[in-house]
C-alpha cells in the first residue's frame, strides 16, 4: 500500500453526507442546555452569546445533536444532511 | 373496561411527553396512550411567566414540536386520572372508563398554591395553564395596578414582565428574604435588589389576611396585610408555589410523601418497594438523587425533560439503565438578567468570579468540604464549568 493511500484527501463522500448545525441566533436565549449535552459541539460564553465549536460534527454524535434539537427550550437547534 | 395494553403516560405535559418520544427513539414500538387533563397538546411552561405573558412569543413558539409522536401515540386530552389499580393494571378516568396498561408512567405534574383565606374574586390569578397566561394576559392590557403575592420564581417573573409592560407593581413577599430555601439568604437578598434597582416595589415580611372588593363584592380592589394595611390593586397574581399533582394516587398503595417516592431508576415505590412496570417523572416525582445522597422533588423544565428520558429508559431497560443521578439546572429571566443555578443549595458560599454586587457573577455552594450548587448573574460558561465539577463531587471551596 502506498502512503498515499492513508495520506490523501477525506473522501468527498463523508464531506457531502455531513450533519451540519444550525442555530437559530434570534431564537436562541443562551440557557446552555445544548452546552450540557454536547459541550464539544456548542459552547456558551460569558459574553452571553452561544458559540458553535463544530458547525459539521462527527456522525457519531448524531444522537446527541437530535438531542440537542429537542431540548433546546427555544427551538432554537437544527440539523441539516 | 377499555383495551389498551402498551405504555399509558398520565400526564401530558413536558415530562410525559419526553417520555413517550424516548420510548420511540428506543424502538419501542407498542401502544403508548397520554392522559392529559388540560384540553391543549404538550406546551412550555416557562414562558407563560416571560415571553408569552410578554406578547413576544406566539403560541406556536409555546407548543412543544411532536417529533417521534406517531399513530400508535394516542392523546386523551381533556381527561383525568382519578385512580390506579397497580395490582389489576388500570387507570380510572373521570369518564368511567378504566385503562389497562402493561407499563404506566406518572407524570401529572403540580397544582399551584393559593393562599388560605383569599376569596375567590375577578381580578386574582394563578399561574400554571397557557389558559391561565392567556386569562391574564387579556387583563394586563387594560394597564391595571398589579400586585404580585410571592416572591419566589414565578411571581419576580411576572413582576419583570409587568414592568416591562409599563405597568405599576408591588411584589408582597410573607417571608423577610425572597427565595432563601431555593438560594440561600445572601442571594435572596440580591434577587430581591432586582426589583428595586428598577423601580418596583417591594414589601418583605409581608404576610396576606385577605382581599378587599368593590362594591358588587366580585372584583378585587386590594390586598390586605397582616399590619392592617391595604395595597390598592386591580389585578393580583399569586405565586406561592405548588404541590405535587398526587391525590388522585391517594388510594392505589403507592408511598407518598410530598410527591410520588421513587427510587434511583424513578421506579414508584410502594411500602419501599419498586412497584413493577411503573415509573415517575418531573414536578410530581420525588426521587433518591444519588450524587447527592438526596431524596428530592426538582420543579423546573430541564428536569421533567430528563427524567422523562431516564424514565422511559427504566421501563426498557430495567436497572441495566443509568441511575437518574442528574445536577439539576434552572435558569430565570428577570429583567435584563439571566440568573442561572445549578446542583442544590449549601450552607457556605464561595464567590469566584465578579462581586455579588455587580450585574454579573458566579458563586458555588459547598457543603462538608464539597461543592453542591452555584448560581451565576450573567455568567453562563463559569456556571457551566461549575456544574462538572459538582457532578464531579469536586471539593468546595472550588478554583477560582
Amino acid at each position: 500500500m502506498s502512503e498515499g493511500a492513508t495520506a490523501g484527501p477525506e473522501p468527498l463522500a463523508h464531506r457531502v453526507s455531513a450533519m451540519r448545525v444550525v442555530v437559530d441566533f434570534d431564537k436562541c436565549k443562551s440557557n446552555a442546555v445544548c452546552m450540557t449535552i454536547a459541550p464539544e459541539v456548542f459552547e456558551v460564553r460569558d459574553d452571553g452569546y452561544l458559540y458553535i465549536l463544530q458547525e459539521e460534527p462527527p456522525e457519531a454524535l448524531r444522537p446527541a445533536m437530535e438531542r440537542c434539537v429537542r431540548e433546546c427550550p427555544t427551538g432554537a437547534i437544527s440539523i441539516e444532511g | 373496561m377499555v383495551a389498551s395494553g402498551g405504555v399509558v403516560i398520565v400526564g401530558a405535559s413536558l415530562a410525559g411527553l419526553r417520555t413517550a418520544q424516548t420510548l420511540r427513539d428506543e424502538g419501542y414500538d407498542g401502544t403508548v396512550t397520554l392522559i392529559g387533563a388540560e384540553p391543549h397538546l404538550p406546551y412550555d411552561r416557562p414562558p407563560l411567566s416571560k415571553e408569552f405573558l410578554a406578547g413576544t412569543a406566539t403560541p406556536d413558539e409555546v407548543f412543544l414540536p411532536l417529533d417521534k409522536i406517531d399513530v400508535e401515540c394516542e392523546f386523551r386530552l381533556s381527561t383525568r386520572a382519578i385512580g390506579v389499580d397497580v395490582a389489576q393494571r388500570d387507570v380510572g378516568l373521570d369518564t368511567g372508563e378504566n385503562l389497562r396498561y402493561d407499563r404506566l408512567v406518572i407524570a401529572t405534574g403540580a397544582h399551584p398554591r393559593t393562599v388560605p383565606g383569599l376569596a375567590d374574586l375577578d381580578g386574582v390569578f394563578l399561574l400554571r395553564t397557557i389558559d391561565d397566561c392567556l386569562a391574564l394576559k387579556e387583563r394586563l392590557a387594560r394597564g391595571p395596578r398589579v400586585v404580585v403575592v410571592g416572591a419566589g420564581f414565578i411571581g419576580s417573573e411576572v413582576a419583570a414582565t409587568c414592568h416591562g409592560l409599563g405597568l405599576d407593581v408591588t411584589i408582597l413577599e410573607a417571608l423577610p428574604v425572597p427565595m432563601e430555601r431555593a438560594v440561600g439568604a445572601l442571594v435572596g437578598h440580591r434577587c430581591a435588589r432586582l426589583h428595586t434597582d428598577h423601580g418596583v416595589t417591594l414589601r418583605l415580611g409581608a404576610g396576606v389576611t385577605g382581599l378587599a372588593s368593590d362594591d358588587t363584592g366580585r372584583s378585587v380592589t386590594a390586598v390586605a396585610l397582616a399590619d392592617g394595611t391595604l395595597v390598592p390593586a386591580d389585578v393580583v397574581v399569586v405565586g406561592v408555589g405548588v404541590t405535587p399533582a398526587s391525590s388522585w394516587l391517594a388510594d392505589s398503595g403507592i408511598d407518598l410523601d410530598n410527591g410520588v417516592r421513587c427510587d434511583r431508576w424513578c421506579r414508584v415505590l410502594a411500602g419501599g418497594q419498586p412497584v413493577p412496570d411503573v415509573v415517575a417523572a418531573g414536578d410530581v416525582a420525588r426521587w433518591y438523587n444519588p450524587l447527592f445522597d438526596e431524596v428530592m422533588r426538582v420543579e423546573h423544565w430541564t428536569n421533567a425533560a430528563e427524567q422523562g428520558r431516564a424514565a422511559a429508559l427504566t421501563l426498557l431497560h430495567g436497572e441495566d439503565a443509568p441511575v437518574f443521578d442528574p445536577v439539576p439546572y434552572f435558569w430565570s429571566d428577570q429583567y435584563e438578567t439571566k440568573i442561572q443555578f445549578v446542583g442544590r443549595p449549601g450552607p457556605d458560599i464561595q464567590v469566584v468570579d465578579g462581586a455579588l454586587d455587580d450585574d454579573r457573577f458566579a458563586l458555588a455552594y459547598g457543603f462538608d468540604g464539597r461543592i453542591v450548587g452555584a448560581l451565576a448573574f450573567g455568567r453562563p460558561a463559569r456556571l457551566m464549568k461549575l456544574r462538572n465539577l459538582i457532578a464531579n463531587r469536586a471539593p468546595f471551596p472550588p478554583p477560582t
